[in-house]
């Protein structure tokens, strides 16, 4: 429905943006966000991550320090070993959900998009509570399991790095879900009626089709939830073991001793790792795709 | 191949069962008559909601959320719907990195943000103040606005608001009457998120509370260290009913947003 008044107008608009080279006006508009932004948030944390560099006086010392430090090492172990256990649990778990959500009817697709949803809104704060219910002493997992009389004496389940690792999972399964959910919905179906046609089984066509064509979205979900295990703060502080300390919790305690210099190195590498990651996954474009998904 | 399927739908409700239960639980355990956590429980009370609502301990951070949670609101919407209206009309060259800032928090890990601004705001005695609160807050809730203000935008055709300046409507009436009421689901989905943002948000409430200001999630946090009794269930489940709520507006508002720009009443999906 191309008419000529539609061209004209076109026409009108391209010439448009050409009569003012500095775009004043939508310089105005971003204007405050900026400025806001920049006093209430990039030059405070700036000014953190100084410190890292700045005190006592300009030296990398805070830096090369960390490559020694046993508590550092220790508490980026168990990090990385808890971030690498939950991107693998969301994903094992996580693919099948996205699978049916890709495949089903979409009154079915919607029913599983709402469960997903759900949980993804609920604060990361009440999620945890919900496992410190399920999980402690007299939770009721270990009420159900001595009710069934499989155990004498509760197990002690809350408070260890099993407890992190499945909350962990439990709240950041959404964020692999979705992406994977973006991804294979776009996979043609034709592909999957040709592998049939040609004589593959279900499996054949799961393994040989439908697998290799979703790893953009597998790489997304994974990068993603690596990222944000990362930085977790609240879940394993409450469900976690006392000696199971995560990065945040470390520099949290750092800034409670009011030690700066260190609290602003821990910042500055972990914010570091986070940007390359996230980096990472944009420079793909059908991760960028996929990301679009979670956004929404 | 039948029992293929069968046993790939029992995985998928039992993934599906492993994300609700744990909520469903904490609903659950609210409504129990006992002091302790049992379950199932010995009987249905609301002792627990009683205890929630005749305790100014737990009132008084409630209220200051929700009054913390609105002035964010305004602030990221106003900020954010302009910058995004900027962003749009931005040559890419400039729009990349605004962009990126704009996004970054939500990005950054929160512990970053959280000691960053605990470091600055500490020496402007922002610290127990809810003022300090809202500043932080805010920058963690412009990154919903603008995303959903700019997706909003990105549907929308350009021409309309070409065609009122042509046929004579001064920028600010074009703006007014044409591309405000297109992109007015746009902004109230940001706004309600920005919402569920600031009132769910604990990282930075933990390090700019103080004594003098403790948000909801910060009173839950304290309660969660010492005792685990169901009243914090009871709140668990009114904060999950709220979330509940601002959710079922933001898809009445994304429906709103399809009709409009589609031009069609019947909305598909």
């Amino acid at each position: 429905m191309t008419t000529l008044a539609d061209s004209s107008i076109e026409a009108v608009g391209r010439r448009w943006p050409r009569l003012q080279t500095i775009p004043i006006g939508p310089l105005l508009l971003v204007a405050p966000l900026v400025l806001y932004l920049l006093v209430f948030y990039a030059v405070p944390v700036a000014a953190m991550l100084s410190r890292s560099v700045t005190d006592p006086h300009w030296t990398l010392a805070n830096y090369t320090r960390l490559a020694t430090d046993a508590v550092f090492l220790r508490v980026l172990t168990t990090t990385l070993t808890t971030a690498a256990v939950v991107t693998v649990g969301t994903i094992v778990l996580g693919y099948p959900v996205a699978l049916a959500m890709a495949r089903s009817r979409p009154a079915v697709t919607n029913i599983i998009l709402a469960v997903v949803l759900l949980p993804f809104w609920t604060s990361v704060l009440v999620r945890s509570y919900a496992w410190m219910v399920l999980l402690g002493r007299h939770g009721l997992i270990n009420e159900a399991l001595t009710a069934a009389g499989i155990i004498d004496t509760p197990l002690r389940l809350l408070n260890t790095p099993f407890a992190t690792h499945i909350a962990m999972i439990h709240i950041l399964l959404p964020y692999a879900i979705l992406p994977l959910a973006s991804v294979l919905r776009q996979i043609d179906g034709a592909l999957l009626r040709a592998a049939v046609g040609l004589g593959a089984n279900p499996w054949g066509v799961f393994r040989q089709v439908v697998l290799p064509l979703s790893l953009p979205g597998v790489v997304a979900g994974m990068l993603l939830v690596f990222v944000l295990s990362l930085g977790f703060y609240i879940t394993p502080a409450l469900v976690g073991g006392p000696r199971d300390t995560m990065l945040s919790m470390l520099i949290a305690q750092q800034v409670d001793l009011l030690n700066w210099p260190y609290a602003a190195a821990l910042s500055a590498t972990l914010l570091a790792v986070a940007l390359l990651l996230i980096g990472m996954t944009l420079r793909l474009p059908a991760l960028r795709q996929a990301l679009r998904g979670v956004a929404r | 191949m039948r029992a293929g399927r069968i046993g790939a739908a029992a995985i998928v409700l039992s993934v599906l069962l492993f994300l609700a239960a744990p909520i469903l639980i904490v609903v659950i355990v609210s409504f129990s008559s006992a002091t302790y956590l049992s379950f199932p429980p010995p009987a249905l009370s609301l002792r627990w909601y009683q205890t929630y609502f005749g305790s100014s301990e737990w009132l008084v951070p409630t209220g200051l959320s929700f009054v913390i949670a609105a002035a964010v609101v305004v602030l990221s919407t106003v900020l954010g719907t302009l910058a995004a209206l900027g962003i749009a009309r931005l040559p890419p060259a400039l729009r990349a990195p605004i962009a990126a800032l704009s996004l970054s928090p939500l990005v950054v890990p929160a512990i970053v943000v959280a000691i960053g601004v605990y470091y600055a705001y500490s020496r402007y005695g922002l610290v127990g103040n809810p003022v300090g609160i809202v500043l932080g807050h805010t920058c963690l809730a412009v990154p919903f606005v603008v995303t959903s203000v700019s997706a909003n935008l990105a549907g929308l055709d350009r021409r309309l608001e070409q065609a009122a300046l042509g046929l004579g409507a001064t920028p600010l009436g074009a703006f007014r009457q044409i591309t405000l009421p297109l992109i007015r689901p746009g902004i109230l989905v940001g706004a309600l998120f920005a919402f569920i943002s600031s009132f769910d948000e604990l990282i930075v409430s933990l390090f700019l509370s103080g004594t003098g200001a403790i948000t909801l999630p910060r009173r839950i946090w304290d309660d969660l260290r010492f005792a685990l009794d169901p009243t914090i269930a009871a709140v668990s489940t009114l904060t999950i009913a709220l979330t509940l709520v601002v959710l079922g507006s933001v898809h009445v508002a994304r429906r709103r947003s399809e009709r409009l720009r589609t031009g069609d009443a019947r909305v598909p999906g």
